[in-house]
């Protein structure tokens, strides 16, 4: 059932939540350290868990992969309600973050693929 | 009345403006643009021009409205960042081997990394918005995820939207340009761009105007990115970030 993967869903994001806060706060700090994070990876972690138990969740997995879908509709909805005329101020950091961030990765894309051609050939020489 | 009955279900209505403007963005993309930009990323632009109608709360402040902000809020967004997750696959992260690994560490810790030092020089200096913009400067889910799990301002999370959108942009015109140049003609190559470049939409419609093949193996390193910057810039990075900028 679809509910199955909907509170899979929620048991991981309360988990991470719970472990992102409390040790933001075992170090001093407010706020939520990492937590999204630590639920995707038990997420990622149960998924694998269960298929390599041949557990068929199919259909509860319909359940968590309509709520991965709607996080497009939700990022828009998040967008228009922020203070975007205040964030106008600083409107050209955007601009050039975004820019410059894109455009040094292109730059490092030929350097790392040099870097693991080397890896990929050793893998096909071990195979052989 | 009308409005009395749309206070009401505001959560409702707000799923049926976003589904508006997702339905003509995409549409737009396609007719219009010929997909070379992403129909996201042109429904997150639209998003934001429309927040300038209202004012702290954007266009919740609007009569109608009130739902974008509980649709848009940070329980529902982190929510469903998490059933991304989903549709990660561990077995596949090992083919994409030690050159889709280094290149995710690299992607995630460069971008921030540029993204702060940029925010740094055009005059911010708290350590949550250098981090919530850092974040950004990965991709626009990282940075509100970022942004509201460590408190920073609205402005601030919108800024860190708009740079992660930009980075879409400019990946998905500038792929295709640029590709016969940076060697982007292998499955290799490709996923050592997926994950350093790390937005999905503009991974996928860059490498699509590029070479349709090459679009899973870029998908294949940019589904691990935004749970990476996710775990690392509101824990890691923003210790170190704490620890130069307090």
């Amino acid at each position: 059932m679809n509910i199955y993967g909907v509170a899979l869903l929620a048991f991981c994001f309360l988990i991470g939540k719970i472990t992102g806060t409390y040790l933001g706060s075992l170090i001093g700090l407010s706020g939520d350290i990492g937590g999204v994070g630590f639920s995707m990876f038990l997420l990622v972690f149960i998924n694998s868990y269960l298929k390599s138990k041949n557990v068929n969740i199919t259909k509860s997995e319909n359940g968590v992969l309509f709520w991965s879908t709607m996080y497009i509709p939700i990022v828009v909805a998040m967008s228009a309600s922020q203070n975007v005329k205040a964030a106008m101020l600083g409107g050209w950091l955007a601009v050039v973050a975004g820019v410059l961030v894109t455009i040094v990765a292109f730059m490092l894309v030929p350097l790392i693929s040099s870097i693991s051609k080397e890896d990929l050939s050793k893998k096909i020489n071990q195979n052989d | 009345m009308i409005e009395k009955i749309i206070d009401a279900n505001g959560l409702v209505f707000a799923f049926f403006v976003v589904g508006v403007i997702m339905y003509l963005s995409y549409l737009f993309s396609k007719k219009i643009l010929n997909n070379k930009i992403p129909g996201a990323a042109i429904a997150i632009i639209i998003a934001l021009g429309l927040a300038f109608l209202g004012d702290e709360k954007g266009v919740a402040n609007l009569p109608y409205m009130g739902g974008m902000a509980i649709l848009g809020g940070s329980m529902l967004r982190d929510f469903s960042v998490v059933a991304t997750a989903m549709g990660v696959d561990v077995v596949k992260i090992k083919n994409a081997g030690f050159s889709g690994i280094i290149s995710l560490l690299i992607g995630v810790t460069f971008s921030f990394t540029l993204g702060v030092l940029i925010a740094f020089f055009m005059g911010y200096s708290d350590p949550i918005s250098l981090t919530t913009i850092g974040a950004g400067a990965c991709t626009y889910i990282v940075g509100p995820v970022t942004g509201s799990a460590l408190g920073a301002s609205s402005e601030i999370i919108a800024l860190s939207v708009a740079t992660g959108v930009v980075k879409v942009v400019i990946t998905s015109i500038c792929t295709p340009l640029v590709a016969g140049k940076i060697g982007l003609n292998n499955p290799n190559s490709a996923m050592v761009f997926g994950g350093l470049i790390g937005t999905t939409s503009g991974v996928a419609a860059g490498l699509a105007a590029t070479d349709e093949k090459l679009v899973p193996y870029g998908a294949l390193t940019a589904t691990f990115y935004t749970g990476l910057g996710c775990l690392l810039c509101p824990s890691v990075f923003y210790f170190i970030i704490l620890a130069y900028f307090k």
